[in-house]
């Protein structure tokens, strides 16, 4: 496969995978506990390296999972004696992420990782990272990493999806049925976790964030159902990937930051051209309303 | 056997008490109406009683066994306002979920499952609106989804939080005829009310409650005014004007 294919395969493999759980994370109002875990899990990156001294994909997403799970862990603790959640996930984000920043710096000469790197990821270098097993080629390893986390994510909606799709719409009635309403959040926490950390590499901590929410976002717009909702969201993931692939080689500018990019403006065309929530069908109906009653 | 036995429940939100020392047994196949002020721990109550919340201290029975293996027996009806209706699903979807409790993990709600949900839609007169996104639902008919939601629980004892808060005449009605067949059934039903214009007609017996248990019994023997005094506190002239037939506008 040439270069710019596996770019592509890439992006998508972020798209898909992102879009997916992202969807999840829209319905249950926790965009922002995303965003924190995306910054957080450089702490799990960094002290997976530290432990394991190798910057192998498994470390990386065991790492990553547990430090995600600490951060949600965290949050819950403090909002459950009395801090306001937004400022839970504030503090909790700022400090682990900060702990992350230190330990990097301190290990820098060691770490092939460093925090730029981290935070706006590097795309164009992922073909040349190959994975080889036994004198074999198998291509980028981020492929095979985004391939395996997106797998292990659709196995585990599959098996929980109605304990997922209560739990998100009514934890009281999950609750009171019997449903583990905190083990789904903290799977779903995990998931965001090691997606986040497999997604690391070709888009960053930052932008990582804009491939979770803005593709789910923008699916919520567009259908009044979660399978579809969940489908949607992962072809504007695709979509967005290889659209800011073609515009990044065009106007020669940064893959993952035009990535994003796009998926923004899909986001900003479905808000107002939308049939069923944009803004547009939303004052055609208040004209129609106002002028049936005149 | 009482259907629930409710034992010396606290309960606490920080260090202030919410409810305190209740103690009661619900008597089968009846409708109880639990009434009292704002903050007089009616939600907290049925809460309480499902374990979505921790007690400070108290049991709760439901037939003679801890509410954690009992949980098929009994049916809820959160308060309409506690859910997002952007939720991207429709009514039978959501009548449906009062199946996940009796189906087990790992598996989808089944033929079987869709019929009763079907017939729960049909018995709140929503049948024709199965297909309908729950955004698109009035506010009558979102409680009329969320009492078939119920239904399709097949439970014994039924807890409903705040049924006949803004919902139409028809969705009343159904309410009501419903609430009788349930108790044609030989069922329990536990419901928080708030008008107590009607507590007389809809209720069997009623739980006069603030923070402490004032009184239960079968209504026309506690459903006083010197109980709701103690209930309601100073606020009698508003008592006076709720009570006293000669000023009650008919809606």
């Amino acid at each position: 496969m040439s270069y710019g294919a596996w770019i592509m395969l890439t992006g998508s493999l972020v798209g898909v995978t992102c879009g997916i759980v992202g969807c999840f994370l829209i319905l249950r109002k926790m965009a922002m506990l995303a965003d924190a875990i995306s910054h957080t899990v450089l702490l799990g990156i960094v002290l997976a390296y530290l432990v394991s001294h190798s910057l192998e994909g498994i470390y990386m997403l065991v790492g990553a999972g547990i430090i995600g799970l600490l951060t949600a862990f965290l949050v819950q603790v403090l909002h459950t004696s009395g801090v306001q959640s937004d400022a839970a996930i504030g503090v909790v984000f700022t400090s682990l992420f900060a702990f992350g920043v230190i330990l990097l710096s301190a290990f820098a000469g060691k770490v092939h990782l460093d925090v730029n790197h981290a935070l706006m990821g590097e795309i164009t270098f992922i073909p040349w990272n190959t994975l080889t097993i036994g004198g074999m080629n198998l291509g980028p390893s981020a492929v095979w990493m985004l391939g395996s986390v997106l797998l292990i994510n659709l196995i585990l909606i599959f098996l929980f999806y109605k304990e997922i799709k209560i739990s998100s719409f009514d934890p009281a009635m999950a609750s009171a049925i019997g449903i583990p309403v905190m083990f789904i959040h903290y799977l779903l926490m995990s998931m965001v976790s090691i997606t986040t950390v497999a997604s690391f590499d070709s888009v960053g901590a930052i932008l990582v964030v804009a491939m979770l929410i803005v593709p789910g976002a923008t699916a919520y717009l567009l259908t009044d159902k979660l399978i579809v909702m969940l489908v949607i969201s992962a072809a504007i993931g695709v979509i967005a990937a290889i659209g800011g692939y073609y515009a990044a080689l065009i106007w020669n500018i940064s893959i993952s930051g035009s990535m994003a990019s796009i998926a923004g403006l899909i986001f900003a065309v479905t808000f107002i051209l939308s049939p069923k929530h944009g803004l547009m069908a939303k004052l055609i109906a208040r004209r129609s309303i106002v002028a049936e009653q005149s | 056997m009482n259907p629930v036995k409710v034992s010396n429940v606290t309960v606490a939100y920080d260090r202030k008490p919410v409810l305190q020392e209740i103690t009661f047994d619900m008597p089968e196949g009846k409708l109880i109406g639990v009434v009292g002020p704002n903050g007089a721990g009616k939600s907290t109550l049925i809460k309480a009683i499902l374990g979505l919340i921790p007690t400070a201290s108290g049991t709760v029975d439901i037939y003679g066994k801890p509410y954690k293996s009992q949980r098929k027996l009994v049916g809820y009806v959160p308060q309409r306002g506690s859910v997002d209706w952007d939720f991207p699903t429709n009514a039978l979807d959501v009548v449906l979920m009062g199946r996940y409790g009796h189906i087990g993990w790992f598996r989808r709600p089944g033929k079987k499952d869709t019929a009763i949900a079907l017939q729960a839609l049909d018995k709140v007169g929503m049948k024709e609106y199965a297909s309908r996104q729950i955004s698109q639902l009035s506010g009558g008919q979102q409680q009329r989804v969320f009492l078939a939601r119920a239904l399709a629980q097949d439970a014994t004892v039924y807890f409903m939080d705040e049924p006949f808060v803004g919902v139409d005449a028809a969705t009343e009605k159904a309410i009501i005829s419903l609430l009788n067949e349930l108790k044609a059934q030989g069922k329990t039903v536990l419901v928080v009310h708030h008008d107590l214009q009607t507590v007389k007609e809809y209720f069997d017996w009623t739980l006069l409650l603030n923070k402490r248990k004032i009184a239960l019994g079968p209504t026309e023997e506690v459903f006083t005014i010197d109980n709701l005094q103690k209930t309601y506190g100073g606020r009698l002239s508003f008592l006076d004007t709720q009570l006293d037939p000669s000023h009650v506008v008919q809606s």
